[in-house]
């Protein structure tokens, strides 16, 4: 436990005033992720502690530089957990940097992406001052949401502080089953299923078969079980897959493709892993960039490379014109000088 | 009264040539797209906080994306303000009137414009009615999840102002955990995708941005909602408390021991006899409280969970446990709870209906407070709230024909949404700031962080043209409202801890 507070609000004051750059850091397992840091580095490593921990709340609240896994002890403990999933990439991993990086796993598409489970924040603005928004209540409609604008930002608009996420029971029962087919099976098997009240909370293709997971309270996961066939299987499969530890899932070039669950995405050299019951693709493939975006956004999506492989690289989708300038001006909102993680995201920003 | 504008701490504007700017909106709009005559304006002069009034200056109802685009672009060029009106159901002044506005009602956005069952998608209006969604999708075995009481008058586009939430949130989200994508008009008429038919989009999250951003941010033109398969199973069961500490408890514990119901509810004594008059639900009426929990899913896991609640239940002191029998007492258990708003009204000539939410733990304490403060005040309170989230709904019941109660009712709603703050809650759960909690924003948000917020205004509204006066209070109104806090003594609840 150590409040590390007046230490990082005066290094980041120092930095506004001389228009320096710093490269937010946590527990350092993501840098390969985004644009290439730049800047000195801001330890927040040793702004640490859960804060405040009440399993009846659903809620926990910690400093930023928690260990994530550490918070994880902490709920299953209490037989709880975050329903959001995170990848987590090394044991060092911190919390503020899994709510920056704003990445969620396989549960994504049935318990809500990162900033659904995030209720407030305090963060650092880039002029040092120490701001909160949001709560420790699941209902708070008071003020923008600027927290849930965190979520993904890459510490472009503020050091997070502390965060009060909303955790979740662990469920019941949960069971892992598999199918040998190919995709074109697997879309319209999943479209039938993800159409009835099914507990299903994972659904992922590995190229030649599908995996379905199904969580929730005992009587309903079993008697879906049985009524969705398949073959049971080890069900620490998803572990590998949340935390990327599958083959190939972690080589530099990996391009992600976030498109409809439904959608019929183009041909494309290469592998695909197809998570998000379709939504979200890992793709390792020779095609040029601009073919992979372009196959993308033919289906109303996006890609953006994973795994940077080299430092000059533009990883994520170009937003249109007014987009991006509305970008800049809310980057200008929380840091004027320009020196919180300049252009992770984007060049410019 | 708040629905009085002050031009020294509230934002003003120049005025402007009414004709010029009547003239200019009747090329931009369709026949019987205005209204400029006071009769005709009427209706709009409230929302569902029907205790404050104001007029617009003129009354516009566009019917598409480009009519939109094309008012605003007129009031950015006149520098005139706008606010915008969906069904008019908000119990916390949003769409009230700025004097001189525009108000832009939304209601003839009102189609259903596309439903992809397989994609569990629809995409529609702003003005479509909440129900209305649900309704349009059953045939399909789906529904939206968000259920405010209004859902049968209230709009979709004003749910996504507002993040509505509902009696199922606990388990199913709120509006921002529903949505997926909008399209939404800026102040100069631009118009802007936000979010998008893929579960995220490159850039800052501007989706869960705008969402609860009570009209300040852009107009709302079209809105991608999310639909999840009905439920297999669902039932209510009914406990009742004679004392709401021990209700509150067992709240907590339902919680903790990993069951998330479909819906918590709590009553207390005032409510429940209210609601058993007006409706005759069938509720125990000697109690101090009564809790309703829905469970859904699994016919198994359904029975299995209400057992497992109602033993939480007896063990926390439950004089009662019963599980609806069938069907329609179930519904009729509902109608009690939604219908506990509406049987204020036999209660007193009027209510008011206060929201804010607090730590489910701190539940007891807050409820005594409320009834010290209401022997204070000497108004009578009731109780009605989304217990599973520690959502309050205290009703204030008052008489507005007698002399100083207005201002009385006003003045204890205040410092019941003081007290949620100092408890380490907020000022509203999912009826928004408006203009009725403009003052309680000051006391939840500090300068540094209200200025942040006036700032991501003014990088979609550099002017501060959309629904003025609403949701951001000035720092003059802040500084005002807090001087006379001090000189009343000291900070409401100095006793208690903050948080």
């Amino acid at each position: 436990m150590n409040d590390a507070t007046e230490v990082l609000a005066d290094q980041v004051r120092a930095a506004a005033e001389d228009r320096r750059a710093l490269r937010i850091v946590g527990g350092d397992t993501k840098s390969w992720y985004g644009r290439a840091p730049v800047g000195k580095p801001l330890n927040v490593s040793r702004h640490t502690g859960i804060i405040d921990y009440d399993p009846s709340e659903l809620v926990l609240t910690a400093r930023a530089g928690t260990p994530v896994l550490e918070i994880e002890a902490a709920l299953a403990e209490n037989n709880q957990k975050l329903g959001f999933e995170p990848p987590i990439f090394g044991p060092a991993s911190t919390v503020g940097g899994v709510i920056a990086a704003g990445l969620a796993g396989p549960s994504r598409p049935f318990a809500g992406a990162v900033r659904d489970h995030v209720l407030g924040a305090r963060i650092l603005n880039g002029r040092g001052q120490s701001l909160r928004f949001g709560g420790t209540v699941f209902k708070n409609v008071a003020g923008f949401d600027a927290f849930r604008l965190m979520c993904g930002a890459m510490g472009t608009l503020g050091v997070i502080l502390d965060v009060s996420i909303r955790v979740m029971p662990r469920p019941e029962e949960s069971i892992s089953l598999v199918f040998n087919e190919d995709w074109q099976a697997s879309q319209p098997r999943l479209t039938r299923l993800l159409g009835r009240p099914l507990p299903i909370d994972g659904a992922f293709h590995d190229g030649t078969r599908l995996h379905v997971r199904l969580s929730g309270p005992r009587a309903g996961v079993l008697t879906a079980a049985e009524e969705l066939g398949g073959e049971h299987e080890d069900p620490t499969i998803w572990d590998q897959l949340r935390h990327m530890t599958l083959p190939n899932l972690r080589a530099p070039g990996l391009w992600r493709l976030s498109i409809p669950r439904t959608a019929k995405l183009g041909d494309i050299p290469g592998e695909q892993l197809i998570d998000w019951a379709g939504g979200q693709r890992w793709l390792s493939t020779t095609a040029s960039p601009s073919q992979v975006t372009e196959i993308a956004a033919a289906v109303g999506g996006h890609a953006s490379i994973f795994h940077r492989s080299d430092d000059d690289q533009d990883v994520f989708t170009r937003l249109p014109k007014t987009l991006f300038e509305l970008h800049k001006r809310l980057k200008a909102v929380f840091d004027p000088a320009g020196i919180l993680n300049p252009g992770r995201l984007y060049q410019g920003l | 009264m708040l629905d009085q504008f002050d031009s020294r701490i509230d934002p003003t504007f120049a005025p402007v040539d009414r004709q010029r700017l009547i003239a200019r909106l009747q090329e931009a709009l369709p026949e019987r797209g205005l209204i400029t005559k006071t009769e005709g304006m009427r209706v709009y002069e409230t929302d569902g906080l029907a205790a404050y009034r104001g007029m617009p200056s003129v009354v516009a109802l566009p019917e598409t994306t480009a009519q939109v685009s094309a008012v605003l672009r007129i009031c950015a060029e006149m520098s005139t303000p706008v606010v915008a009106r969906g069904a008019g159901t908000g119990l916390s002044g949003g769409a009230l009137p700025f004097p001189g506005c525009v108000l832009l009602s939304m209601t003839r956005f009102n189609r259903i414009l596309a439903i992809d069952a397989q994609a569990r998608m629809a995409r529609v209006q702003p003005g479509v009615r909440n129900l209305a969604i649900s309704e349009a999708v059953a045939q399909f075995g789906l529904f939206y999840a968000p259920d405010p009481s209004s859902q049968i008058a209230c709009s979709i586009g004003g749910n996504v102002a507002e993040n509505a939430g509902g009696v199922h949130c606990l388990k199913y989200g709120l509006t921002v955990h529903n949505i997926q994508r909008l399209e939404l008009v800026t102040v100069d008429g631009e118009v802007l995708e936000i979010g998008g038919d893929a579960l995220d989009t490159p850039g800052y999250d501007l989706l869960a941005l705008i969402t609860g951003s009570e009209g300040l941010l852009g107009v709302i033109t079209e809105v991608t909602v999310r639909l999840l398969p009905n439920p297999v199973h669902t039932q209510v069961l009914l406990a009742a408390f004679p004392d709401v500490r021990q209700a509150g408890d067992a709240v907590a514990r339902i919680i903790a021991a990993g069951i998330i119901p479909a819906g918590l509810e709590m009553m207390d004594r005032l409510a429940v006899n209210a609601a058993e008059n007006h409706v005759h639900a069938g509720y125990p009426v000697d109690v101090a409280a009564i809790l309703l929990c829905e469970i859904d899913g699994a016919a198994g896991d359904v029975e299995d969970g209400l057992s497992r609640v109602g033993a939480i239940c007896l063990e926390a002191g439950a004089s009662e446990v019963r599980q609806a029998r069938d069907e329609a007492e179930r519904r009729r258990f509902w109608a009690g709870r939604k219908g506990a708003f509406p049987a204020m009204g036999r209660m007193a000539p009027d209510y008011y209906c206060i929201d804010g939410t607090i730590p489910r733990r701190r539940l007891a304490e807050v409820l005594t407070e409320i009834t010290r403060l209401s022997g204070v005040y000497g108004l009578p309170v009731a109780n009605v709230f989304h217990a599973g989230d520690g959502n309050l709904h205290p009703l204030i019941l008052y008489d507005a024909a007698a002399s100083g109660e207005v201002e009385n009712a006003e003045a204890l709603g205040g410092a019941i949404l003081e007290l949620c703050v100092a408890m380490g809650g907020t000022i509203t759960g999912e009826h928004g700031v408006g203009r009725e909690k403009i003052n309680q924003m000051c006391v939840q948000f500090s300068t540094a962080e209200i200025e942040t917020f006036e700032a991501l205004k003014a990088s979609f509204d550099p002017a501060g043209l959309l629904n003025p006066g609403k949701a951001i209070p000035t720092l003059a109104r802040c500084a005002e409202y807090g001087a006379m806090h001090v000189h009343n003594g000291q900070l409401p609840f100095a006793d208690l801890e903050r948080l």
